[in-house]
């Protein structure tokens, strides 16, 4: 007979995040435990609400399938002596396998005859099997756990019961003082608790008392409920997906409702009413037909309709605190001046071992200066930046964003908008904080993109020359996300940027007479191996061979747009017929390239040359170096790649470690301009070429 | 709802119901502070093997959050109520849900919801595990289970329920400005507290002498570390709360940077986790007396020996 098994873990409330990924997690423990028991069953069904995980396994078989199997013993001639009597070693054995002497047979095994005995193994019955959940139950784990009481086990929230039904039988185990039980409870204040007689009954008896067990219905009911309020107002409601799962995972019992808030709030920014609403009620916003933002909101009650109006009350009454304050902020905060605002960042402390704010403006003024010709801005853009450079951290002293912290820069924009700032600007105020995460978009503006890499680069330099570096997972400032931050820009807009050009805008600084006390200059080489970190990291994810990574960050090329390039162009011709010849003709010369021993200018004197083979490297050689600067890394490549034949044939003809010592070091030499060449592209040597 | 209870009135039902549940009515604690969590009454209490059931009013300090008295919802100071129980009471859930009953708010006419809220105090070195209660879509209460306090796990757990007694008030009178709330006999919250929000407020942001304030706090806890090494915990625990409050006006002023920010708050966590230690070996030097099973007191000072 096919048996239905109904475990529940009964629980206070769950955080919302948890409650998916625990029943997806008890449902793989579940299914793994029961084939390791060789338990089959046909159908398993998860039920999830914030007080409670349940599995409903049905089409369970009785018990475990018997095993019959041979188990090899002893040599014959051990178990027994001449005479035929069974040894200890014998008898030991057959004990061990629950049989006796009488049940051994022999049998031939590469020459030699062995011991066997057949052992049948009894199946568990299936109930013995489930007194296991046991242990399923306490081997789930959860991104938070807890202690409570006297007791010392921890879980997600204290379990206040157990139901382990195998049909109409209760399965017995406890967990701590909780025993397993046929009585599992209803909604927390509409329902009661319910004496279950079979496992089958669960989802019809906890509908009965107000919980929505299944949680695809649940949320199926939510947005229901939402579409339905949005038709018969005629809204448009955007049931935003991660806000729909939590909200399902806060209630058993789902009732939508719909609320107000005054108009004249609809004068705040609606990325302010929006985080108010979503973010801080679990609200969803409702706009009209055409998308404008509408004085409505709707959120969903753990409850049914009855006083359905208290509630919607009190939801109101405390967005209506919340918009009144944000009004208030938005009020007030447009009063002053922005330059008061710039004013006041003097009081306002960047890190107390570098700088206020402000004078993080400053140096991020002096960077922008130098940077934005590099980087290719038109006057327009360099204006707007220039501009932005000076305010762009104003709105930090603002109200709302001292009270929404996380509508820096999103109030910066508009307030800079208001008072008259250029459009360019204020995006730039807005973007100079993205990317906000690790694959966060990317400023839009040029402008905003080069604010974004002076305002973090500034930020890695004064915390390093600090002595504030992160290591292993201590990076309290986020420096990691900041350098991750300025990879992935200059890689986007293309620019070249490398210690050179970091050295030019900590000269720069200085000029402007806003350099902090501290040695940023010694610093460059470390926070470009912390960028370089960051190049590896991307080029990682985006599964680019190992070897070739390593390859394009080493070597001193340190302009980070050439190594990403150069990680593309060399995987793009890793399969390439003639990629190995080209990559060890290349190679051979950095290694020989490496013996040169004496300093000063790299020039070769064709006078000292002894062969055909020498002048025509050197004209090839030529031929790049002439062109170099004007090849992106992809045709680079290409040129490099035509020099294979020259330094081939050259090291045919050419001893080069020759004992005329002039002639010697000219070799060395015009290895050495080669080498300089190879070097944009990173440490060939590193790679590994089959 | 249709009676509307004064403030005084929630104060006293709250403490009648509480005590009903086995918990000592303590009173405010005489050292400014932040929060309930920082009473002694719990910080220390809720350290150690000992039980403790206790429920107090404590007046909260927070300079930052001062608004002049202009702000509906804002304040200096405000009140909570504060319940701690060790170890947590298995039915501590229902407990509390009855106590809003005792209020007159019937879960079956509002919408009651367990959100989420793990609490931290990084400069008291407490965590704990828990929830805010909403109410209709307003917090009310914060709801933890203590895991660790002053830098030591805890073994049993506290539970801590406190309840922000002018928000509850708020809803409970249906007003919409704190100031406008009945305290008592028709006297109003602004008509007590209207005042002293506006100066101190005044005091926090415009007129605290900062040079004193920064002088003080090194004062403060020169005499904290000193009274710890004269093994003084209840007067070093006060000269840490000191700190504490000074650093909230010192910050309120805006005279403290982030940076600095973490600075202040690890010298003041280091000493909170040297007062919870003290405050341990102490309580065994007294034999645990709060442990009513002598089998169990025995064993806790057999193990305390033998752990030495």
């Amino acid at each position: 007979m096919a048996h239905t098994f109904l475990v529940e873990i009964g629980l206070e409330e769950m955080p919302a995040h948890v409650v998916t990924p625990s029943i997806k997690q008890f449902e793989q423990k579940a299914k793994a435990y029961l084939k390791e028991q060789r338990i089959t069953f046909d159908k398993l069904k998860a039920f999830s609400t914030p007080r409670r995980l349940a599995l409903q396994i049905s089409g369970l078989a009785d018990k475990q399938p018997d095993i019959d199997e041979e188990v090899k013993g002893p040599a014959k001639k051990i178990a027994q002596d001449d005479a035929g009597n069974w040894s200890k070693a014998a008898i030991g054995f057959t004990k061990g396998q629950g049989v006796t002497t009488d049940d051994i047979t022999f049998k031939e095994l590469k020459g030699t005859e062995y011991v066997y005995v057949n052992k049948h193994i009894e199946g568990q019955p299936v109930e013995s099997v489930l007194a296991g959940f046991e242990d399923v139950i306490k081997r789930l784990t959860f991104p938070t756990m807890m202690k409570w009481g006297e007791y010392h086990f921890e879980y997600v929230r204290p379990i206040k019961w157990l139901v382990a039904l195998l049909d109409d039988t209760v399965i017995p185990f406890s967990i701590l003082d909780v025993h397993t039980d046929r009585e599992t409870r209803g909604h927390r204040f509409l329902g009661q608790d319910v004496t279950l007689t079979n496992a089958q009954d669960y989802e019809a008896a906890l509908t009965e008392q107000f919980v929505i067990a299944d949680a695809a219905k649940r949320k199926a009911e939510i947005s229901k409920q939402i579409e339905t309020l949005a038709s018969q107002n005629n809204w448009q409601i955007n049931i935003d997906a991660d806000l729909l799962e939590e909200v399902n995972n806060l209630v058993e019992w789902p009732t939508a409702f719909a609320g107000s808030f005054d108009e004249k709030y609809l004068a705040i920014p609606e990325a302010v009413l929006i985080t108010s609403m979503r973010d801080h009620q679990r609200f969803f916003y409702v706009l009209d037909q055409q998308g404008r933002l509408l004085p409505h909101f709707v959120s969903v009650r753990n409850g049914n309709r009855e006083y359905i109006e208290n509630v919607v009350a009190g939801n109101e009454k405390v967005l209506a605190a919340r918009l009144s304050d944000a009004m208030f902020f938005y009020e007030e905060d447009q009063k002053p001046d922005l330059a008061d605002y710039v004013e006041r960042l003097k009081t306002v402390s960047f890190h107390d071992k570098i700088s206020t704010m402000y004078d993080k403006m400053q140096r991020v003024h002096a960077i922008g200066q130098s940077l934005g010709p590099q980087f290719g801005l038109s006057d327009d853009e360099q204006a707007a930046l220039d501009r932005a450079s000076q305010l762009y951290k104003f709105d930090l002293v603002t109200g709302m964003v001292g009270e929404f912290a996380e509508l820096q820069g999103i109030m910066g924009e508009k307030y800079a908008l208001l008072k008259g700032e250029s459009k360019a600007t204020a995006a730039a105020i807005r973007e100079h904080y993205m990317p906000i995460s690790a694959d966060g978009d990317l400023p839009a503006t040029k402008v905003g993109a080069v604010l974004a890499v002076a305002d973090k680069l500034d930020s890695i330099l004064t915390f390093f020359a600090a002595g504030m570096i992160p290591s292993g997972s201590n990076d309290p400032y986020a420096l990691r996300r900041q350098a991750s931050g300025i990879v992935r820009i200059i890689r986007n807009e293309k620019w070249s940027f490398d210690e050179q050009m970091v050295r030019a805008l900590l000269a720069a600084e200085k000029a402007a007479n806003v350099a902090p006390d501290l040695d940023q200059l010694s610093q460059v080489p470390t926070v470009f191996a912390f960028l370089k970190d960051r190049v590896k990291v991307i080029l990682q994810g985006e599964k680019v061979r190992h070897d070739i990574i390593d390859a394009v960050v080493s070597g001193p090329n340190t302009d980070l747009l050439d190594n990403f390039e150069a990680a593309t162009v060399l995987a793009e011709h890793q399969s390439d017929d003639d990629f190995k010849e080209i990559i060890e003709a290349l190679n051979r010369v950095l290694r020989l390239a490496a013996k040169r021993t004496t300093d000063g200018d790299v020039l070769v004197d064709a006078q000292l040359f002894e062969n055909d083979s020498e002048a025509a490297l050197e004209k090839a050689v030529q031929a790049v170096e002439d062109e170099a600067d004007d090849l992106d890394v992809a045709d680079y490549f290409k040129a490099l790649a035509q020099l294979k034949t020259p330094i081939t044939d050259y090291f045919e003809a050419t001893m080069i470690m020759a004992d005329d010592s002039k002639v010697k070091n000219n070799r060395l030499n015009q290895l050495q301009l080669i080498a300089d060449l190879i070097y944009r592209l990173g440490d060939l040597n590193q790679l590994i070429v089959k | 709802m249709t009676k509307k209870l004064a403030m005084q009135q929630i104060i006293l039902t709250l403490q009648q119901y509480w005590s009903a549940q086995g918990c000592m009515l303590m009173q405010a604690y005489d050292t400014e502070k932040g929060a309930g969590t920082m009473s002694p009454y719990t910080f220390l209490r809720a350290i150690g093997p000992e039980p403790w059931n206790a429920a107090y009013v404590e007046p909260s300090r927070r300079p930052a959050d001062g608004r002049y008295a202009e702000n509906p919802n804002r304040l200096y100071q405000h009140h909570q109520f504060q319940v701690v129980m060790k170890p947590s009471p298995e039915n501590i859930q229902e407990l509390y849900l009855n106590s809003l009953r005792e209020l007159g708010i019937d879960p079956l006419e509002h919408d009651i919801r367990f959100v989420e809220d793990n609490w931290e105090n990084p400069s008291m070195g407490c965590a704990g595990v828990g929830w805010e209660v909403w109410l209709d879509g307003m917090e009310i209460t914060q709801f933890t289970y203590f895991q660790v306090v002053g830098g030591m796990e805890v073994d049993p757990v506290t539970s801590e329920i406190t309840y922000g007694l002018e928000r509850l008030a708020s809803y409970i009178q249906d007003v919409d400005n704190v100031f406008d709330l009945e305290w008592g006999d028709g006297v109003l919250y602004g008509d007590i507290f209207r005042e002293p929000e506006i100066e101190h407020s005044t005091y926090s942001f415009e007129k605290s002498n900062q040079d004193m304030l920064l002088q003080m706090f090194d004062d403060y806890e020169r005499e904290a570390k000193a009274q710890m090494a004269n093994g003084l915990v209840h007067p070093a625990y006060d000269y840490i709360l000191k700190c504490s409050h000074t650093f909230n006006l010192l910050d309120a002023r805006g005279a403290v940077s982030v940076t600095e920010r973490a600075g202040y708050l690890s010298r003041i966590r280091n000493m909170a986790r040297q007062v919870a230690r003290a405050f341990v070996a102490e309580r065994e030097k007294f034999g645990f007396p709060l442990i009513k099973d002598e089998e169990k007191r025995q064993a806790l000072l057999a193990k305390g020996e033998d752990d030495k």
